[in-house]
């Protein structure tokens, strides 16, 4: 690891409308980005399309807005999906977007074989923290297990799952609890696809995870080897793997948003700084850092690019890269190294204890862990036990003047004339017919792969597919008290 | 005996980032104010319903998704078209400085962004309400 080959710098970006995402992108791989992470508005993660009631004021706003085909078409406009690697950051509607690029490839005439990248389709962080699920858990994991079988198949260069610890870190909890949660999780998607009959080997090498880098270095780096360490021993002990990529534990890393400040937003390099250098000294496969502006809104350009420089010039410059696993041996991470997989395991035992993770997901136990430790958290901070630079401590009174991204107000009118047209345009008698094979399907066992392809194919929209699966499994309501 | 303050704490439209919501009800919880929480994904509607069933003194509203000016307009709408008097109404979140003007002049009184401390929270819902 980074002797032969460094970590991918992959900056998660979209916003808007595809061609604005477009120009993004195309110049991201234009300053040496070596491959695209790809951010979605709440509306398409949460199945409703740009022109649902539901969609109101979020249009565009947290990522980029996919309704149609005809979205997707010009979000890759020009970028050839056989030369470039995709993360998508999607869950519920995974195989949907899925579906999409796919469809993309095939007018690209790219065959599918040829295509790499990454959904993270990790439904049960979406419960714990962040709450962009649409089904029931049982549902949601038909989907999941749908997706796993179907690349292992039709698509054998995609990572089918990218189990997270990001998101309930940025929700607030620690970073043992950030490896047992995810890695509880992860035991669940792979508990779920051997219950669908799949060998673990046929599938688990595909499987990949996504972690925080908070701002405590050393720990940090401790962290992401007693997360590693410990997956390799579920895989081989647990669910007896053979295959040695099968217990590899693969990560993507985003340095943590939470830690940014609003208050003196240049610090912010420096934080993400010294994350950065903290997952790669933790040997992450790839690597997302923050923009200094990402407190205060969407990052600009001109931000944007000073956090894909930080990376380049730890790659370039720093030297770390001469060894894998560098502080390997020092006492005081190999010992931290040993207190957070050990207290890891801890969470893990009573995960087993209590049922397993859906259960204690739907117990409300992990959500009322994080938000605790959340709370305890911001008491420290009150109290000054923990001093945060320009927040608590080092306090400027000089306003903050910063250089924002304009999001545009006339873009969801524009979307639903767009929408409307497209409506329109299309083959109506497909778009039912193509429906009415979904509704059945979802009643059915059957994979749902290849008609979600067929639907999107036939410009059915994001929000039309998932009114069939709505209806057909039922919403998820979250009932949580403080 | 003087009833203690009634928030509701609210996350309206698509955002799950709760994280915020929830701290800020907890602390306020321990400031010795009753708290309720709508939990996420509330259309403006619900929220505004909730307020008036549970017959607050205080709303705070919560964004971190860019979605705040649609979302909050139209809660301050539904509290005038519902005539929802003498309920103060609060904002947090990542919110842009020329929004929290117009924030403002919709009747939100307060707007607290990011690094903004509870105490500070309870010591100004403590200052401006009158408990029923």
């Amino acid at each position: 690891m980074y002797r032969g080959k460094l970590w991918t710098m992959r900056q998660y970006a979209g916003f808007g409308t595809a061609q604005e995402t477009n120009k993004r992108y195309k110049y991201l791989l234009s300053q040496g980005q070596t491959g695209l992470s790809m951010a979605f508005d709440l509306p398409t993660q949460i199945g409703y399309d740009s022109d649902d009631k539901m969609a109101l004021g979020e249009v565009g706003r947290v990522g980029v807005a996919i309704t149609s085909l005809a979205d997707m078409e010009r979000v890759f406009d020009g970028i050839p999906l056989d030369k470039v690697s995709t993360s998508m950051t999607i869950n519920a509607t995974a195989s949907i977007l899925l579906a999409l690029y796919l469809a993309v490839a095939d007018k690209q005439g790219v065959p599918w074989s040829k295509v790499s990248g990454t959904v993270q389709n990790d439904i049960l962080k979406e419960y714990i923290a962040r709450g962009t699920y649409i089904f029931p858990p049982q549902p949601s994991l038909r989907l999941i297990a749908d997706i796993v079988e179907f690349c292992a198949k039709e698509v054998p260069g995609w990572n089918t799952i990218s189990v997270g610890g990001y998101h309930m870190r940025e929700a607030g909890c620690t970073a043992a609890q950030e490896i047992a949660f995810t890695l509880a999780d992860g035991i669940a998607y792979v508990q779920t696809c051997i219950e669908r009959g799949l060998d673990v080997d046929s599938f688990a090498p595909r499987i990949a995870f996504f972690f925080n880098c908070h701002s405590n270095f050393l720990e940090e780096v401790a962290k992401f080897r007693a997360a590693r360490r410990l997956w390799a021993h579920i895989m081989r002990d647990r669910f007896g793997a053979k295959n040695e990529r099968s217990m590899m534990l693969r990560f993507h890393t985003q340095t943590a948003g939470s830690t940014l400040t609003a208050q003196q937003p240049d610090n912010n390099v420096v934080r993400t700084t010294i994350e950065a250098l903290a997952a790669v000294l933790g040997g992450t496969q790839s690597l997302h850092t923050n923009a200094k502006d990402e407190a205060l809104a969407l990052p600009t350009e001109e931000s944007a690019l000073l956090a894909l420089r930080t990376q380049q010039i730890i790659a370039h410059e720093s030297g770390v890269t001469a060894e894998p696993d560098p502080l390997g041996g020092s006492y005081y991470v190999e010992s931290l190294t040993n207190q957070l997989e050990q207290h890891a395991r801890e969470y893990l035992n009573k995960i087993d204890n209590t049922g397993g993770m859906l259960k204690a997901i739907e117990s409300g136990y992990v959500y009322k862990e994080i938000y605790h430790a959340a709370y305890e958290h911001q008491k420290a901070v009150e109290r000054k036990e923990k001093i945060i630079v320009g927040v608590n401590e080092y306090v400027s009174n000089t306003p903050v003047k910063v250089q924002m991204q304009k999001t545009d107000s006339k873009l969801e009118p524009r979307r639903r004339r767009e929408l409307a047209a497209l409506r329109k345009k299309r083959n109506q008698a497909k778009v039912s017919k193509c429906l009415a094979t979904l509704e059945k399907a979802a009643k059915g066992t059957e994979n749902l792969m290849p008609i979600i392809v067929d639907c999107v194919r036939n410009y059915v929209t994001v929000g039309e597919i998932c009114k069939v699966l709505r209806g057909t499994f039922g919403e998820y309501r979250a009932s949580h008290s403080i | 005996m003087k009833h203690p303050i009634k928030v509701l704490i609210a996350k309206a439209g698509l955002d799950g980032h709760e994280r915020g919501a929830l701290v800020v009800a907890m602390g306020l919880r321990d400031a010795g104010m009753e708290v309720v929480y709508t939990g996420i994904r509330n259309t403006p509607e619900q929220v505004v319903a909730a307020a008036v069933q549970e017959d607050v003194d205080v709303i705070g509203l919560s964004s971190l998704s860019g979605g705040h000016m649609a979302q909050f307009t139209r809660v301050m709408e539904l509290l005038k078209k519902e005539k929802v008097k003498g309920v103060l109404v609060f904002a947090g979140g990542i919110i842009p400085d020329n929004d929290v003007k117009k924030l403002k002049k919709l009747g939100i009184k307060k707007v607290f962004g990011p690094g903004s401390s509870i105490a500070g929270i309870a010591e100004f819902l403590k200052k401006h309400v009158k408990s029923k």
